[in-house]
């Protein structure tokens, strides 16, 4: 038990510490914003990289999301609620939730391995400091173009998965649930309110800072080998991962309740 | 074990009186430690504005990390460091950018950006920080991967080329800028002597014709010899030794002597 609670105000102790160097870094590359114009190839070469291959991920794992959430909503609905509202509990829960959360995890995470295990290769194979030493800093030539792509395209892959994974709901529905294309779409209208999606975006926006902070963080802190990229890669998928998940409850607490609630 | 006793004189005296007053890089007293392994242990150096100083030493002993604190690549936990009097510790980024645009490091492992072609490699410094135009940079960088002896390599990546032209490939872009000062961990190692020749009259050709001062760190004797005009011997944390080609040749310090016959008993143990 000791043990146990040791171990867990260390991790809560190495969490804060790195959050308070992470915070460096995000300011490091506020402050090479103003650049980004200049530097936009390199943007839209990771931009590139956000897109490339995450396409079949997204489509697979929305369409199911989708057609899961219908199944799991009919069998809960069963006699109790009428067939209209299968469409609000979809569109609500993909909006919400379902889509940035899960656009962030399964995209983020391949996306955050990548920037990680380049930087950290870089790190450990003295190409950073070669950069430096040519009078390019690494967190305006490397940090920042990934930043803002990330911070870019993961919002706009969260607004396709969400439309997949209503395209996925109504399928499931109208195939296989016995519900008819009517009904569904009707659902889909009944209650519809922009803020779910704006909501849903904000987060998946500042769920791409806090994934490509955490690639980028622990790549640059890489030591010690191929080692010491395989440990920086998985730390920064987990480290990721978390935020994400802790980021998302204090986010439904701001957004939800506080900024739009009533 | 070895059980002779060797006197060996203590370190040449290798500080000025007013070090923000040299014109060249003194290095004051410098440590550091990674860990518990303290790898330089107060090391004065002088290099003289022009000059080329050839660093020798055994594998291990620092000659790689002194080069890095020279241009603050490493944090150094003791010492001072002046660079044309200007002392680079705890100098701000943007100042410590502009002085570093003075210096072309050669890294050990050439350290070449893997995600780049050799000319983008060569010539990012320029599209940088020059105003040039891309034909510009893209002309400039291949005569300077001409210069290394690399020929239609232009748009293959890092990957594709043999250990030595890495190396070459990582010479011509620290070259590129024409740097005042060329920091070069090992040019020849891994190199065959023809090549290694040749590259050694271009670092005598850069420091003639360009002014170039330049630190070697090399276990390359012969190639040592050829190019330097001092050469100083790093040992247990510190310069042991500094002195001409000539003094070199002669001197019975028994570290050096060792060391440049290239034997395995003396001062310095074998393992
Ligand atoms: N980043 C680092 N972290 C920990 N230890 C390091 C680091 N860099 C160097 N060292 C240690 O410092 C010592 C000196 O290393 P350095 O690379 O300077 O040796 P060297 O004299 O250049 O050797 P070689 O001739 O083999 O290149 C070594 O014992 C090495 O283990
Ligand atoms: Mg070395």
């Amino acid at each position: 038990m000791p043990i146990l609670v040791t171990n867990l105000g260390g991790l809560v102790l190495l969490a804060l510490m790195h959050t308070g160097r992470g915070a460096l870094l995000l300011r490091a590359i506020v402050v090479q914003l103003p650049h980004a114009w200049r530097m936009r190839h390199l943007i839209y070469e990771q931009m590139h990289v956000v897109a490339i291959g995450s396409m079949p991920l997204v489509l697979t794992t929305s369409v199911f999301v989708g057609a899961v959430t219908a199944v799991q909503a009919v069998y809960q609905m069963q006699a109790y609620v009428p067939m209209k509202f299968l469409g609000v509990m979809i569109s609500k829960s993909v909006f919400i939730e379902l889509g940035p959360v899960l656009t962030a995890l399964v995209v983020g995470s391949r996306l955050c391995a990548n920037y990680a295990a380049e930087l950290g290769t870089m790190k450990v194979t003295e190409q950073l400091d070669a950069m430096n030493i040519m009078a390019i800093e690494p967190v305006r030539y490397l940090a920042m173009p990934r930043f803002v792509a990330a911070v870019l395209m993961i919002p706009t892959i969260t607004i396709l998965a969400n439309g997949i994974a209503i395209f996925g709901g109504y399928l499931a529905s109208v195939l296989t649930l016995d519900v008819t294309s009517s009904t569904f779409i009707e659902g889909l209208r009944l209650f519809y309110d922009p803020l779910d999606v704006i909501g849903g975006l904000i987060k998946s926006f500042i769920f791409g800072g806090i994934i490509s902070l955490s690639g980028i963080f622990f790549g640059f802190n890489t030591e010690g080998g191929a080692e010491g990229v395989g440990r920086a890669t998985m730390t920064a998928v987990v480290g990721s991962c978390l935020s994400i998940l802790v980021a998302d409850y204090l986010l439904a607490i701001v957004l939800f309740q506080i900024v739009f609630g009533r | 074990m070895d059980l002779v006793e060797y006197t060996l004189p203590p370190p040449p005296d290798q500080r000025v009186p007013d070090p923000a007053a040299f014109a060249g890089i003194a290095i004051e007293g410098v440590s550091k430690a990674f860990g518990p392994k303290q790898v330089l242990d107060g090391t004065d150096l002088l290099i003289h504005k022009g000059e080329t100083l050839v660093v020798i030493g055994r594998s291990g002993e620092g000659k790689s990390v002194l080069l890095k604190h020279i241009v603050r690549l490493l944090e150094l936990d003791e010492g001072r460091i002046w660079i044309e009097g200007e002392e680079i510790t705890g100098l701000r980024t943007r100042r410590l950018m502009e002085l570093r645009k003075k210096f072309g490091f050669l890294f050990q492992g050439a350290a070449l950006f893997d995600s780049m072609t050799i000319c983008q490699n060569v010539g990012l410094m320029l599209s940088e920080h020059s105003g040039l135009s891309e034909d510009q940079v893209r002309a400039r960088a291949c005569e300077c991967l001409a210069m290394v002896g690399l020929e239609n390599v232009e748009d293959k990546l890092p990957s594709a080329l043999s250990g030595g032209m890495k190396k070459r490939a990582g010479l011509a872009r620290a070259i590129v800028m024409e740097p005042e000062y060329i920091l070069y961990d090992e040019p020849t190692t891994g190199l065959d002597p023809i090549t290694s020749d040749a590259i050694n009259d271009l670092i005598i050709k850069l420091q003639k014709e360009l002014g170039v001062t330049s630190i070697v760190v090399t276990h390359d004797m012969p190639s040592a010899f050829k190019i330097a005009d001092r050469m100083a011997m790093l040992s247990r944390g510190k310069i042991q030794f500094t002195g001409t080609v000539e003094e070199v040749r002669t001197t019975d310090h028994a570290m050096v002597r060792q060391f440049i016959e290239g034997n395995a008993r003396g001062p310095l143990g074998a393992f």
